[in-house]
């Protein structure tokens, strides 16, 4: 029973537990990140006198993260350069790279594995059973009436045909049973304006 | 007939059958939770058919003994028994308590039931501050592909990719050479028209791509992920049961487009489907534990944590979470909830800032931390916003639902992927122009609420400085206003005209959008016009009387930005009619306890200026379009109707259809439930004395008959029904009798005819009753449905009674 529970249709589950340990990841990431692209002391410095408005950025750490260290070609001389650093603000800013690089790449990964079965949902299944089969075999349910998705009865045709293992046949069950479920939801929603108009 | 409760037939959901995954599941629990979250399926959610509810015994958390299997259950569109799931628990419990002094190991027991219901907040804080976490990231990423790629690594968005550059400019903050806008990458221009408008060009391209994605993919896996989620979240909370509107394909799709929709430019927010996201998450761990998975009320506690947890991450506001959980979603709010909703929320605040997506520890983009005093008199132009607040709350809640009513009914309603489409095009083509609205609209508002000091060089802060000026940063006096602001402040006013009008067309399709944000947007940039006017007409009038108490010149005393976080909450209430909640989150965006009072002033103005147009906010008025069986709380009801105007049946209609004691066939149930589709039928002593005994449910008739005629042996058409105690005395020629006392409810609430409609409406809501029966001298008269209620208050308020259309 678990190993049929395991393997049957769960993807968003798995997916799921992906980002529940992406958490601990994550964390795991952070530790030994503090690379040097990481921190920054970010110094800015308005206009004074006839010096313009400059940005410092230098990677040093929060010590050291005043305007003295971090604004390198001073511009102004001796007894002005307190009155410039006083404008000056300095603050001192992490980030996690490794976490914004997982999370995109994650995020990118999940997307196309949505947009590939979403293809092979609308496009190629329906091509595929009418190669296996040809027109024939195409039998409309009656909850096909009116609506636009060939691929309903595509398992259930395979499926007969084939001398599958017990475990195939619940995750073909299962996926049906999933798009029963959702051409009624999109049958509420779309179709009859009746929930989330 | 009467149409007690005519639920049509194609809403009744196909039988499904039970995985055996979902005992699987339930044995050893314990060690098994992370397999648990592969096998719960849609499973989960639907019902069991009778003879496929593998071993409920032998399980470590079902402690409930069902008489038949699946009795208890609730078909999708129905309303649940409140009363009922209450009374489950308490005796769950109570079986619970009275075992634990068995036996050590039941001892313990006892306490990892105890502690289920943190468990799953901690998980849910977990989950929802993660999701929050990579939607913050994604959209920020994916908002910046429009306009252009970072070079060095593709994954950071404009201000990450120059994050360690030393090409910025105080002028140009995010100018670095890794960073190209299209143009750029593809002809080398950077100037010039062509570049301008191959930029132009290509932000379209990338719009229509996202929410052409956004919507196929909500339109193939899963059609419940569209729009905000409240509405349905408040009809859930108040016992509806939508099956698989809070499932795992809900949720991820959600996830996944919500980037979409928002990354598009699209004029819609993330908050109210992060609320939808993290009730989600609640739904699923709730299927983790019998205890919460088998209740229905329980499983609604859990829900209310989760959507404190889902506006606590949106926002970085976890007690405001709690109390907008409080005020806007839930129904039944008991205390324990209250510290179990803070835990979530503070576990997802938590967990979203060591995701840490802004780099700064910041958990909200438009965190603002200024702290300059305001005065009295300032006071006038916040109750001005106030009222531009409710006004434009009365006109987006009228507009919007005046457009959703239009695609509901007319052909508009054909083409959702269109019309997603038309609006993205038309979006995008007006809002590249205006700088204010090309960027995110977190954007706009964090710059909006920004205070404008020496550090700023944005075209909003273009003031005209003193060059001798001495004094500290913060404490810059008000100075006259330079070119960059009068340009800037015509562009705000374009941009808006461009929101207002574009957000109620936005609100709604078939992409999950939420309000939030653009209302606060349409705040801000009304606030901080207010308050760019108020400082310059102080700076340069200070000898008016208004002026010379508390504005001496050289002194700090306006702040624009306060006015635009004004106008934003003002906005904001006047849709949503938030009170306490939206000063909560607002002051906790801010963390300035000294704004508390104008902020109150602005949302007290705009809910009493909204509420003169309408009483409704826009969560309500999604619900009544929808004709979900909504009783709301809030609602007063002060007609001098009694109970027998309200009740079923009328003069003129069927009589009642009953059941007796023991007198009814088999074959007389089963034909009276193919011939009506009533959702209960009450059982009387016989027809003659009319004395009502209790009160029985058509499906759990429906499933106790059929599961006795597979049964149990001599159980044919001609067998007596009898609830009684004691079989009736029959003749032993007839067939066996059929027991079915246990399905009986003997508390049905009854009320005489004579009980106002006032109490009767009171009863309905505090109770959570589906139906209540009218009696007369101990006689049964009629019954009163939930229905019947709402269309009678629909009635009494003038509206269409006709649109209320489930149970």
């Amino acid at each position: 029973e678990i190993t049929m529970s395991l393997i049957g249709m769960k993807v968003p589950m798995q997916l799921c537990l992906l980002l529940c340990s992406l958490r601990f990841i994550l964390s795991a990431e952070k530790s030994d990140a503090k690379s040097s692209r990481d921190i920054r002391c970010k110094c800015i410095c308005p206009p004074y006198k006839d010096v313009q408005g400059m940005i410092y950025n230098q990677n040093v750490s929060l010590k050291d993260c005043n305007c003295l260290h971090v604004v390198d070609p001073m511009p102004v001389e001796g007894k002005d350069v307190e009155a410039y650093c006083l404008r000056c603000e300095c603050t001192y800013e992490e980030r996690s790279s490794g976490t914004i690089k997982v999370t995109i790449i994650i995020y990118l990964f999940i997307l196309g594995l949505l947009l590939l079965y979403m293809f092979y949902l609308t496009m190629l299944e329906p091509v595929l059973k009418r190669r296996l089969f040809g027109h024939s075999q195409l039998i409309q349910s009656e909850d096909d009436v009116g609506d636009q998705q060939p691929f309903a009865n595509a398992h259930n045709v395979l499926s007969r045909s084939r001398s599958q293992s017990n475990m195939l046949n619940k995750v073909e069950h299962a996926q049906q049973r999933w798009r029963r479920q959702v051409q009624e939801q999109r049958k509420s929603v779309f179709d009859r304006h009746v929930v989330l108009s | 007939g009467v149409s007690q409760l005519t639920l049509p037939r194609s809403y009744t959901r196909p039988r499904r059958r039970s995985l055996a995954h979902r005992s699987a599941s339930r044995s050893g629990a314990l060690t098994l939770w992370t397999c648990v979250l592969l096998v719960s399926g849609p499973a989960a959610e639907s019902s069991l058919t009778p003879g496929e509810e593998m071993n409920g015994s032998g399980n470590l958390m079902d402690f409930l003994d069902e008489p038949f299997p699946d009795v208890g259950t609730y078909e999708d569109f129905h309303t649940i028994d409140w009363l009922r799931e209450k009374s489950r628990d308490t005796d769950r419990h109570r079986k619970i308590t009275s075992k634990s002094k068995e036996s050590i190991w039941e001892f313990v027991k006892s306490l990892l039931d105890a502690w289920s219901g943190w468990v799953v907040m901690l998980l849910i804080g977990l989950l929802s501050g993660t999701l929050a976490g990579v939607i913050d990231l994604a959209v920020d990423w994916m908002t910046d592909l429009k306009e252009g790629v970072c070079l060095s690594a593709f994954w950071y968005s404009h201000e990450q990719c120059c994050w360690t550059s030393n090409e910025t400019t105080f002028d140009n903050r995010d100018k670095c050479p890794q960073w190209q806008t299209w143009s750029e990458l593809m002809t080398g221009h950077t100037q010039g028209a062509g570049g301008y408008l191959l930029n132009y060009f290509l932000y379209i391209v990338w719009a229509l791509f996202f929410s052409f994605l956004a919507v196929s993919l909500v339109r193939v896996f899963a059609p419940y992920a569209c729009g905000s989620g409240i509405p349905e979240i408040k009809t859930i909370l108040s016992g509806f049961i939508i099956r698989g509107y809070l499932g795992k394909w809900t949720l991820l799709i959600k996830t996944v487009t919500l980037v979409l929709a928002v990354s598009s430019g699209l004029s819609l927010g993330k908050e109210g489907p992060l609320v939808h996201v993290a009730c989600c998450c609640g739904n699923l761990f709730c299927s983790l534990f019998s205890k919460y998975s088998k209740n229905e009320g329980k499983r609604r506690e859990v829900l209310s944590a989760a959507a404190a947890a889902g506006v606590s991450v949106a926002f970085g506001a976890p007690i405001g979470g709690v109390l907008f959980s409080l005020e806007e979603v839930s129904y039944y709010f008991p205390l324990k909830t209250l510290w179990r909703s803070f835990f979530a929320a503070l576990v997802a605040a938590f967990t979203l800032r060591s995701i840490n997506p802004f780099g700064n520890s910041r958990l909200v983009l438009f965190y603002v931390e200024y702290h300059t005093p305001w005065y009295m008199a300032e006071l006038v132009p916040f109750i001005l916003l106030g009222v531009f607040g409710g006004l434009w709350g009365t006109l987006f809640i009228r507009g919007n639902i005046a457009w959703c009513r239009r695609r509901k009914t007319t052909q508009l309603g054909k083409y959702p992927v269109l019309e997603v489409i038309v609006v993205t095009g038309i979006t995008a083509i007006l809002a590249f122009p205006n700088p204010y609205t090309r960027r995110s609209t977190s954007e706009l508002i964090s710059e909006l609420f920004n205070d404008c000091g020496a550090l700023e060089s944005s075209q909003l802060c273009d003031y005209v400085n003193d060059p001798n000026m001495t004094r500290p940063l913060d404490d810059i006096p008000d100075r006259p206003a330079g070119p960059g602001v009068y340009t800037a402040l015509w562009q705000l006013a374009l941009a808006l005209i461009f929101k207002i009008i574009i957000t109620i067309f936005t609100f709604g399709m078939k992409i999950p959008s939420g309000l939030f944000i653009p209302s606060m947007a349409v705040g801000a940039i009304a606030g901080r016009i207010v308050g760019i006017a108020v400082e310059q007409m102080a700076y340069h009038h200070h000898d008016w009387i208004i002026f010379k108490n508390w504005c001496r010149p050289g002194a700090d005393c306006v702040t624009p930005g306060l006015y635009a976080m004004v106008g934003a909450a003002a906005c904001l209430g006047g849709v949503t009619r938030m009170t306490v909640s939206l000063v909560v989150i607002m002051f906790e965006l801010t963390g300035g306890l000294e704004y508390i009072v104008p902020l109150m002033a602005a949302a007290v103005t705009s809910k009493w200026v909204a509420d003169a147009f309408g009483k409704e906010g826009i969560y309500e008025a999604h619900i009544q379009l929808n004709g979900y069986p909504f009783l709301d709380v809030k609602d007063e009801f002060t007609h001098r109707t009694l109970a027998t105007d309200v009740m079923r049946p009328r003069r003129g209609e069927p009589p009642l259809a009953v059941l007796t004691q023991d007198s009814t066939t088999v074959e007389d149930v089963e034909a009276l439930i193919k011939e009506t589709d009533y959702n209960g039928f009450p059982v009387v002593v016989s027809r003659e004395s009319e004395r009502l005994i209790g009160f029985v449910q058509r499906r759990d008739l429906i499933l106790a008959i059929k599961n006795a005629r597979q049964k149990q042996d001599g159980v044919v058409s001609n067998s007596v029904v009898y609830f009684t105690e004691d079989a009736p005395q029959l003749p032993a020629s007839n067939p066996q009798p059929l027991k079915l006392r246990r399905i009986l409810n003997l508390s049905p609430f009854t009320v005489t005819d004579h009980t106002p409609m006032e109490t009767v409406v009171d009863i309905f809501r505090k109770l959570g009753l589906r139906q209540c029966l009218v009696t007369r001298s101990g006689r049964l008269l009629g019954i009163i449905t939930k229905k019947d209620v709402l269309r009678h208050m629909a009635q009494m308020m003038n509206q269409d009674p006709e649109s209320i259309m489930f149970n």
